[in-house]
């Protein structure tokens, strides 16, 4: 579904990726894990399409086509969802309308019908459920006044109604108590088919308890230094990063 | 990048066109013997004749007014025509005699004066360059006592309220154009809501300038006697021509005691193409006198115009009385916008709530000007402003100038400002969820401007951000 | 020319027959009296000058000060400023140096201090390069004033790297023999790359005397260089005083002012500065308290021209009596000054009913990638927090002047000179208290 291909990029002229390939095939869970700076969220932002990033060298072909081609709009109607570190505050545009946009935009993507608000508002209630969200926040503005919690099981909500076919969540779990963690990994884990392919993008080990990953990395210096198994990730919580950053 | 937003074609100004009229206009110039012409044309009676020529005498003593933050050339005024009206329109018509030709023109428009039951809810009267093409729902609106027609009939048939009202709130010295419109206008609105009747529907003014060369004067004058309740809405559209035309008008609004009045304009006259050839010079006064208990609201959304110089002001003349400012004003290419408001606080307990969204795009140039005074009687007074303005690209200007006189230590007065460009995390987080760049922008300009809408009527607010969407098109990239 | 500016025909004929001045001194006065003539006083239709009359200053004809001499005065008038006593110190009694008064020796190696007149003397080429060229003589009635009758001053030159070992007042003391005289005081500061100094500036006079300060000063900040300048205007209650200090600030340089004002009859003070180098940055801040009829009118220019600078402004007034305090700040940001980050806060407190504010907070903005800001309140003490303050058994009186205390403290808690702020806070604290 995913295939980095060495892949260089830079931000105000520093290089961040220095050399990441990674392939990622559909059904899978990937973790990315890495110490601060090591340009996880980086990589993520770069998937997605963020114009802060150029990309120098290498290739990363989703699904058949060369992604680094397409605008953000036209990754995410393509089925690309990046579930942002720090989620954006859009003043004055309700939950509910900015939802149903960007539903729509997808749907005209795929061919499909727009659908109106009423019926968009069928489609949210139990999407509502699945993160555990007042349906009040619909008609609050996109993700202003929202508690740090709020915002991330915005994000997932967004991800349950958008129904992406590569998800990337980077750092969901930071800054989340543990109940607001299990709600946004049960989310996670109620909307991953078969067809899907996750990318979990964290620091810590803790969200890989609840959302169980098929293979870790770890990102170190713009660099995959090490990939294994889920418990690589024990691993490293156990003895932290410095002893893969020696190794490599 | 930028190529696939360069390449959306600006939507053209779908209310550019002309209708070809026969029409009675007057050569190009200004003088003495003009104003009586205008005047006899409109079988006035002396009284207003002398206050015409009183204010034209004033106004060979000023000087046109270039303190704005806008730049114009010194307008011709001899080469400017005062005076043209369709000959098809004849005094005291009804709307079944108006020229067909016409009622086309703002079916065009969106304003149907026939078919009522499409605007059911409101009341309409159409002026056309400088008379009314006739006024709806006259008689519905005459079982509560409102009187709603059009200047010139009011002078006719209603002397005494014209005569008590007219200059009380905008004096014919006022300032130059003010003095011009006293000298030289054309027709207008003319509304009086008596005491104690709430105006169960909205009433509505819609300006359309056709004539070339021709300035528009009108001249609006609204009297809400005590405890009474009207909501007016203002609408204007003009030709695309290549020159630039001027439209000079005066907006009177007289609050009696405990009356409320509720005043939104959606501007959108030609504002000229994108390098600023043709497009109205918007040079626009417009005030309210709140008397005890009595609330003014002006809501504007400014979009159109090669130039906008309006001040719509409040003076809180009467204990207890509320002026409320809300605007949004959006520029784009070579449009100058110099706009804000004025509360002049004289009464106790006064209150005044200023929101100004300024928005700028392309080579424009957008300012909020206002001015908060409050007089040493102004016990108790409160005002609260906020201005914020946004930037899109990196070749427009925003520019604030708020003016804050207190001369009265109960009162309290707040004034919050802010610029920045349009959010770059916001429009990545829009596009990230799958909106391109436009609908992006549309989302987030229509969401900052959030709180001036939701003052707007309902058919107003979706006109307006309608209009916003267009208005921005070809603004990024 | 009218009348106003006529009668320094003759003073300005005088000065330029004195002996003494190099050629291109006297080209620059000449010049600065010629705009000065075409200039004239401002009056309130000049945006500038809206809300203060200067008619008391125009319709008076004031003196140039001739034959001064040092008077027993000097001595009281130096323990009113505010400040510490080790620091170096330059006096001024009347607009003349007082050496005997002085102490210029202790700021270190690489920093030169002298007055203008020796300055004149001992490095002409360097004061040519830099007088008048900042301050703009061609444009504002005053300066072109002060520049055309400019008598002495202080020119301060610190050399790359250095930081002065201490900071430099200077005192400029009025007494009796002022009485109906103008004085024009200079200051010329030239920091070069990565030097820092701090002058404290004191207006300082006896009380009853009338007399017109018309003070100019300049202030070239090399890159990363760090400029703190603290001026406290607590002239007498007849006097008028207009003060302009135009700053120019490199690459990374820091420009930081603060004003306090609570004299005269008629105030103005400018602090103007262009933010010329990328990532420079500039906070000014200000407190001005008066009562009776005084009236004290601040303005503020900030200019972006480069990017990524930043600019903090916080001013607050506390008005009693019929005073009228004015504050104007303008922000400019030019096309190129891109990531500026800006930020006006102006606040008054009204103590008596009749005391009066007008306040101009203006932005003019030409590029997009800007963050800015002002806010701007004018109201009197909080009765909520009285009524907590009495609820504690605090007395009316004494409730209203802790709050009103309070008020200032804000701003001066960013002096950043200790016994200066000590010293500022205990004369504001008395005042609201000795009520």
């Amino acid at each position: 579904m995913l295939k980095i291909e060495n892949l260089h990029a830079t931000a105000g002229g520093k290089e961040i990726l220095k050399g990441v390939s990674l392939t990622v095939n559909a059904g899978e869970v990937h973790a990315i894990m890495g110490p601060n700076g090591s340009g996880k969220s980086t990589l993520a932002q770069v998937i997605a399409g963020h114009p802060g990033f150029e990309v120098t060298q290498g290739s990363i072909v989703y699904d058949g086509e060369n992604l680094l081609d397409l605008q953000p709009e036209e990754r995410a109607q393509h089925g690309v969802f990046l579930a942002f570190q720090y989620p954006v505050e859009i003043p004055g545009v309700t939950n509910a309308y900015f939802l149903r946009s960007a539903y729509n935009e997808i749907r005209k993507a795929r061919g499909e019908q727009q659908v109106d608000p009423m019926e968009f508002l069928d489609v949210m209630e139990q999407k509502l459920k699945l993160v555990d969200m007042d349906p009040d926040m619909l008609h609050r503005s996109v993700n202003a006044g929202f508690s740090g919690g709020e915002k991330k099981r915005n994000e997932i909500l967004q991800m349950a109604v958008l129904e992406p076919k590569l998800a990337i969540l980077d750092e969901t779990d930071s800054g989340l108590d543990i109940d607001a963690l299990r709600v946004v990994a049960g989310g996670v884990n109620a909307l991953k088919k078969p067809t899907n392919a996750t990318i979990v993008v964290t620091h810590y080990q803790r969200l890989l308890n609840y959302i169980v990953p098929d293979k870790v990395h770890v990102l170190a210096h713009g660099k995959i230094v090490k990939s294994g198994g889920k418990e690589l990730a024990l691993e490293l919580e156990a003895r932290g990063y410095d002893w893969v950053l020696e190794a490599a | 990048m930028s190529s696939p937003i360069d390449t959306l074609v600006n939507r053209e100004y779908q209310y550019g066109f002309v209708t070809e009229v026969q029409s009675d206009t007057l050569a190009p110039g200004l003088n003495e013997d003009v104003i009586r012409l205008i005047s006899s044309k409109k079988q006035e009676p002396e009284w207003l004749l002398d206050w015409r020529l009183k204010a034209y005498r004033r106004w060979l003593t000023m000087t046109e007014p270039h303190w704005g933050n806008v730049k114009f050339d010194p307008i011709d005024y001899q080469a400017q025509r005062y005076y043209s009206a369709p000959t098809s329109v004849k005094p005291k018509q009804s709307l079944d005699e108006v020229d067909p030709e016409l009622l086309d023109t703002y079916k065009k428009l969106g304003i149907s004066l026939t078919e009522q039951k499409l605007l059911a809810g409101v009341a309409v009267d159409a002026v056309f360059d400088s008379v009314s093409v006739g006024t709806t729902m006259k008689e519905e609106l005459s079982r509560y006592g409102i009187i709603f027609c059009s200047f010139n009939e009011a002078v006719h048939n209603h002397p005494d309220l014209v005569q008590k009202y007219l200059g009380s709130v905008v004096p014919y010295s006022d300032n130059f154009f003010a003095a011009l419109n006293s000298a030289v206008f054309g027709d207008g609105s003319f509304c009086y809501v008596p005491k104690g009747v709430h105006c169960p529907i909205e009433l509505s003014t819609y300006f359309r300038i056709n004539a070339a060369e021709t300035g528009q004067f009108e001249r609006t004058l609204i009297v809400a006697d005590e405890g009474s309740y009207v909501s007016y809405l203002e609408g204007c559209t003009a030709p695309k021509r290549s020159t630039h035309q001027l439209h000079a008008a005066i907006v009177e609004i007289v609050a009696l005691d405990n009356a409320q009045v509720k005043y939104s304009t959606v501007q959108n006259w030609y504002a000229g193409d994108k390098d600023g050839r043709g497009g109205i010079f918007n040079f626009v006064t417009k005030r309210a006198k709140a008397f005890a208990n009595a609330k003014v609201s002006w809501t504007q959304v400014e979009t159109g115009s090669a130039i906008t110089w309006k001040y719509p002001s409040v003076i809180l003349q009467g204990d207890n009385s509320t002026g409320e400012f809300y605007s949004v004003a959006v520029t784009n290419h070579k449009q100058q916008a110099d706009t804000g408001t004025k509360m002049i606080h004289r009464g106790r307990n006064t209150k005044s709530t200023i929101i100004s969204k300024g928005i700028s795009a392309g080579d424009s140039q957008n300012s909020y000007r206002g001015r908060v005074q409050v007089l040493p009687r102004a016990e108790g007074a409160r005002n609260y402003t906020q201005c914020d303005s946004m930037l899109i690209g990196n070749r427009c200007g925003a520019h604030t100038f708020p003016y804050i006189e207190v001369a009265n230590n109960s009162s309290t007065t707040e004034h919050e400002a802010s610029t920045s460009k349009i959010g770059e995390d916001q429009i990545f987080y829009c596009k990230a969820r799958g909106l391109n760049a436009e609908h992006a922008i549309s989302l987030i300009v229509s969401g900052f401007c959030k709180e001036v809408f939701k003052e707007l009527p309902m058919e107003f607010a979706l006109e307006a951000q309608a209009l916003l969407g267009i208005t921005l098109e070809g603004s990024v990239g | 020319m009218s009348a106003a500016l006529a009668k320094y025909a003759e003073a300005f004929a005088a000065a330029e027959a004195a002996p003494g001045s190099p050629a291109w001194l006297a080209e620059l006065r000449k010049a600065a009296h010629a705009e000065f003539n075409s200039i004239g006083f401002p009056t309130t239709r000049n945006e500038n000058w809206h809300y203060t009359s200067v008619t008391p200053i125009a319709e008076r004809t004031f003196r140039p000060l001739k034959g001064a001499q040092s008077s027993a005065a000097i001595g009281g008038l130096i323990e009113r400023a505010v400040g510490d006593a080790s620091w170096a110190r330059a006096v001024f009694l009347n607009g003349q140096f007082e050496p005997s008064h002085s102490s210029l020796a202790s700021l270190g190696r690489g920093v030169r201090v002298s007055t203008l007149t020796a300055a004149l003397a001992e490095q002409p080429d360097f004061v040519s390069a830099h007088l008048g060229k900042l301050a703009a003589w061609n444009a504002q009635a005053f300066t072109a004033f002060n520049t055309a009758f400019v008598q002495d001053g202080l020119v301060v030159r610190v050399a790359r790297g250095v930081k002065a070992e201490m900071p430099l007042h200077v005192l400029h003391l009025v007494d009796k023999q002022a009485a109906g005289c103008m004085i024009h005081p200079r200051l010329l500061v030239v920091l070069e790359p990565s030097a820092e100094l701090t002058v404290v500036e004191s207006y300082i006079s006896e009380r009853g005397v009338e007399y017109f300060t018309n003070g100019v000063g300049e202030a070239t900040l090399g890159d990363g260089a760090r400029f703190y300048h603290c001026k406290v205007q607590r002239e007498s209650r007849e006097a008028f005083h207009v003060g302009t200090l135009q700053a120019t600030q490199g690459r990374d340089s820091l420009f930081h002012s603060f004003s306090y004002a609570s004299g005269g009859a008629l105030s103005r003070t400018n602090t103007y500065t262009r933010l010329a180098g990328q990532g420079a940055e500039v906070r000014l801040n200000g407190l001005y308290l008066i009562d009776g009829a005084q009236h004290a009118d601040h303005q503020t220019i900030v200019e972006h021209i480069a990017p990524g600078c930043a600019s903090r402004e916080l001013y607050k007034g506390i008005l009693d009596g019929e005073s009228h305090g004015v504050f104007n700040g303008k922000v400019y940001v030019e096309p190129e000054a891109q990531q500026t980050d800006g930020k006006q806060t102006n606040h008054a407190l009204l103590l008596s009913p009749t005391a009066r504010v007008d306040t101009k907070p203006q932005l003019e903005i030409f590029a997009d990638d800007v963050k800015c800001t002002h806010g701007a309140t004018v109201g009197r003490l909080d009765d909520i927090a009285l009524f907590y303050l009495k609820s504690r058994g605090m007395g009316a009186d004494h409730a209203r002047a802790v709050l009103t205390y309070a008020f200032a403290a804000e701003v001066l808690e960013t002096v950043e000179l200790d016994e200066l702020r000590d010293g500022l806070e205990k004369i504001a604290f008395e005042r609201f208290t000795r009520a």
